[in-house]
């Protein structure tokens, strides 16, 4: 008879069932599609920081920043030259210096932290790098002994020589980002998240070599393949391979790659690292294993993946919090609404057969059974929403796949950004230490979760009308409702 | 049967108290066909509820067969409905939604008879009342007449001690009103059922063994 009579009514009252599935299945549907969004938004941030810290990373060590001294040099390299510097020729001098530094806005902190950060409890592996920028500054001055005699206006000789041959001068900086990391390590840190283009890798055996693997990228902006050589601080270094990101049309963390030991020397950062690359032996220590790192090394900024997902700036950072905002207060508000619906239909169907179901109780229908079939039918009504919804979510996903929009994701490894930071830099069209900007197609996924938070709401929604409804049909006493007939 | 002993009822209305049976002691033996009547607000309706086990009295007893109805839980009157109490309205009161036949078995529902023999009975009845043909019938697809027919097939196919009708043929013309009456009358002779009918029309009541005057919440006999 339950059956019967949820079948008969739900076909009876076409209209109600197909309002309250209707809204039930435009909210579930967006639900899912929020969610699937979310997790697309967050696959995608995991692509751009995969690209900057490696796969596998689950936090990262970096020095807490220190306020620059009252005047200190705050800012970029500095180059100094003597008065001899430089060749001489024609009465032009050419300077050109290199100069390797930590990287703007780098912190950096002696690489002990390292043997401790391995020794804490549930460390899988720890990786420590140091983040430099390698800054070359070329030109040419001219003879300006020709202009003692007097400018043009005191009749002498105009100045000779010089860039422009005319006494003018000429000056160029160029800059790139280096990284230096431990040969040995390849299992965590920026070198664990590419693939190999040219060449090789780097290898333990590479300590303390002037070799370089270089992103394909720059390679190709620099015109730079195996076998050549790159001067960094003033080095030169043998290029041994060529790297490109795993994500597709992604930079790589750095320009070039050298062993730790060599990028320390050369920019007299001896002993010292910017960043440790830590993964933890499984996701439930991730929490543990960044407050120990955190209690032993208090001068250091531990960021987990989540963390540094706040780090990724572009197009995708704005759909992030897009998703977070907009779409979860939009699938609560439509949820709410649905439920709503659900509810006042129900309550009113409850009203408007208030003559039927105390016919019922007169005839010896319990309050349960009353109550049941109420519920019933108002489950029933969720499910077929919550179906309706799943198929018109599932439709909306593939739209989006099928669009699938691009964002940019950019990330930077100095996640700690010093008293002032990227801003006011040292100018000269610098890159802000190690940033990689990724382009990523968004991708939504389905996942049996958000189906099974589908459900979950459809039966809830369902549930909820039904409790609400079935309590107001218990509450009309047999009497009462027979009152009007009497 | 029926055993009322000095049954009143009161309901509040607003901030007035409404006296809807004052003092009713009345005794219906086992298969009598009883006519009340009454003006409206007589109280004929608070009293077929006392007897229907719909409500309880304010004060007093009301006792069918060996049960006090007065002191039974909503659930307990529940069963008492379901087993002893047939019940037939005056606007018939079947669901819109379900057919003459699946009406006729929400009464079996309740008793937890197997989907079989409930669709049996249910056939048998409907026979029993001439629309053996209109089983898969809607409500709206049925004359007056013919609903009032499944309203009794309802009330009856549980085997009913007692068959409770709220002016039955206050819906119907003429002609219907008396082919309802020669079948309720045909039933109460065959089945032995106690009936109390609830009447305006003094024609109906006139066909009944025993007939009560209700006013002013007091029944005398008519």
């Amino acid at each position: 008879m339950f059956f019967t009579y949820l079948r008969r009514e739900l076909a009876g009252r076409r209209r109600q069932t197909a309002i309250v599935a209707a809204g039930m299945a435009l909210a579930i549907a967006l639900v899912i599609i929020v969610n699937a969004i979310a997790a697309g938004v967050k696959d995608a941030q995991g692509s751009v920081l995969e690209s900057v810290y490696g796969v596998g990373t689950d936090i990262t060590v970096a020095a807490t920043p220190a306020t620059p001294e009252e005047g200190g040099a705050a800012g970029g390299p500095r180059f100094e030259f003597g008065a001899e510097d430089g060749a001489t020729a024609d009465g032009s001098t050419s300077l050109s210096q290199s100069r390797l530094t930590a990287g703007f806005g780098t912190s950096t902190f002696d690489a002990a932290a390292l043997e401790t950060i391995a020794g804490v409890d549930n460390v899988a592996a720890a990786a420590g790098t140091l983040s430099l920028t390698n800054t070359t500054f070329s030109g040419e001055i001219p003879d300006m002994s020709q202009a003692q005699g007097g400018g043009p206006a005191g009749g002498g000789t105009p100045p000779q020589g010089g860039a422009d041959g005319a006494g003018g001068s000429a000056f160029g900086v160029d800059s790139f980002t280096v990284l230096g990391l431990d040969p040995a390590s390849s299992a965590v840190g920026p070198l664990s998240a590419v693939t190999l283009e040219d060449g090789r890798g780097l290898d333990a055996e590479d300590a303390g070599q002037y070799v370089a693997v270089l992103d394909s990228t720059y390679a190709a902006s620099a015109a730079l393949a195996v076998g050549d050589t790159i001067a960094i601080g003033g080095s030169d270094f043998e290029v041994v391979g060529v790297v490109a990101s795993t994500s597709a049309d992604a930079t790589t963390a750095s320009n070039v790659y050298i062993p730790l030991d060599v990028a320390q020397t050369l920019s007299g950062e001896e002993g010292m690292i910017s960043s440790v690359a830590v993964q933890a032996a499984s996701s439930s220590d991730i929490e543990q294993v960044q407050a120990d790192i955190e209690a032993a090394l208090p001068d250091t900024t531990v960021s987990t993946q989540e963390d540094l997902a706040a780090s990724v700036s572009g197009s995708l950072s704005t759909a992030s919090s897009l998703v977070a905002n907009l779409g979860t207060w939009l699938s609560v508000a439509v949820l709410a609404a649905a439920f709503l619906i659900a509810t006042l239909f129900t309550v009113s169907g409850v009203t408007r057969r208030t003559r039927e179901f105390g016919t019922l109780k007169a005839i010896g229908w319990s309050n349960r059974r009353i109550v049941a079939q109420v519920s019933g039918e108002s489950l029933v009504q969720g499910l077929i929403g919550g179906a309706a919804g799943i198929a018109l979510g599932l439709v909306g996903v593939l739209i989006v796949n099928l669009v699938g929009p691009t964002l940019t994701g950019e990330a930077a490894t100095t996640t700690a950004a010093g008293p002032g930071g990227t801003g006011g830099g040292p100018g000269f069209g610098m890159q802000e230490a190690a940033a990689s900007a990724t382009e990523i197609v968004l991708n939504a996924p389905i996942t049996p979760l958000v189906i099974g938070i589908a459900v979950a709401l459809a039966v809830l929604g369902g549930l909820l009308a039904g409790a609400i409804g079935g309590w107001r049909a218990a509450r009309l006493r047999p009497a009462e409702a027979l009152r009007s007939i009497a | 049967m029926y055993e009322l002993t000095n049954i009143s009822k009161s309901y509040r209305q607003g901030k007035r108290t409404v006296d809807a049976l004052r003092g009713v002691t009345l005794s219906i033996p086992k298969g009598q066909l009883v006519a009340i009547q009454g003006p409206t607000g007589g109280g004929k309706s608070t009293l077929l509820q006392m007897l229907g086990a719909l409500d309880r009295p304010s004060g007093g007893t009301v006792t069918l067969g060996d049960k006090q109805l007065a002191s039974l839980g909503d659930r307990a009157l529940a069963r008492v409905r379901a087993t002893e109490i047939g019940f037939v309205f005056q606007g018939f009161n079947l669901i819109p939604t379900l057919t003459a036949q699946e009406n006729v078995e929400t009464a079996l529902a309740p008793l937890g008879v197997a989907a079989a023999e409930r669709k049996r009975r249910a056939s048998e009845v409907l026979a029993s009342v001439g629309l053996g043909d209109r089983g898969d019938h809607l409500p709206a697809e049925l004359s007056g007449g013919q609903q009032q027919r499944v309203a009794i097939a309802r009330a009856l196919v549980k085997d009913p001690e007692v068959l409770l009708a709220d002016e039955p043929t206050g819906a119907l013309d003429e002609g219907t009103r008396d082919d309802i009456l020669d079948l309720l009358e045909g039933l109460w002779k065959e089945k032995g059922l106690t009936v109390v009918l609830v009447t305006h029309d003094s024609a109906v009541a006139k066909r009944a063994e025993r007939r009560l005057y209700i006013k002013g919440g007091t029944v005398r006999e008519g």
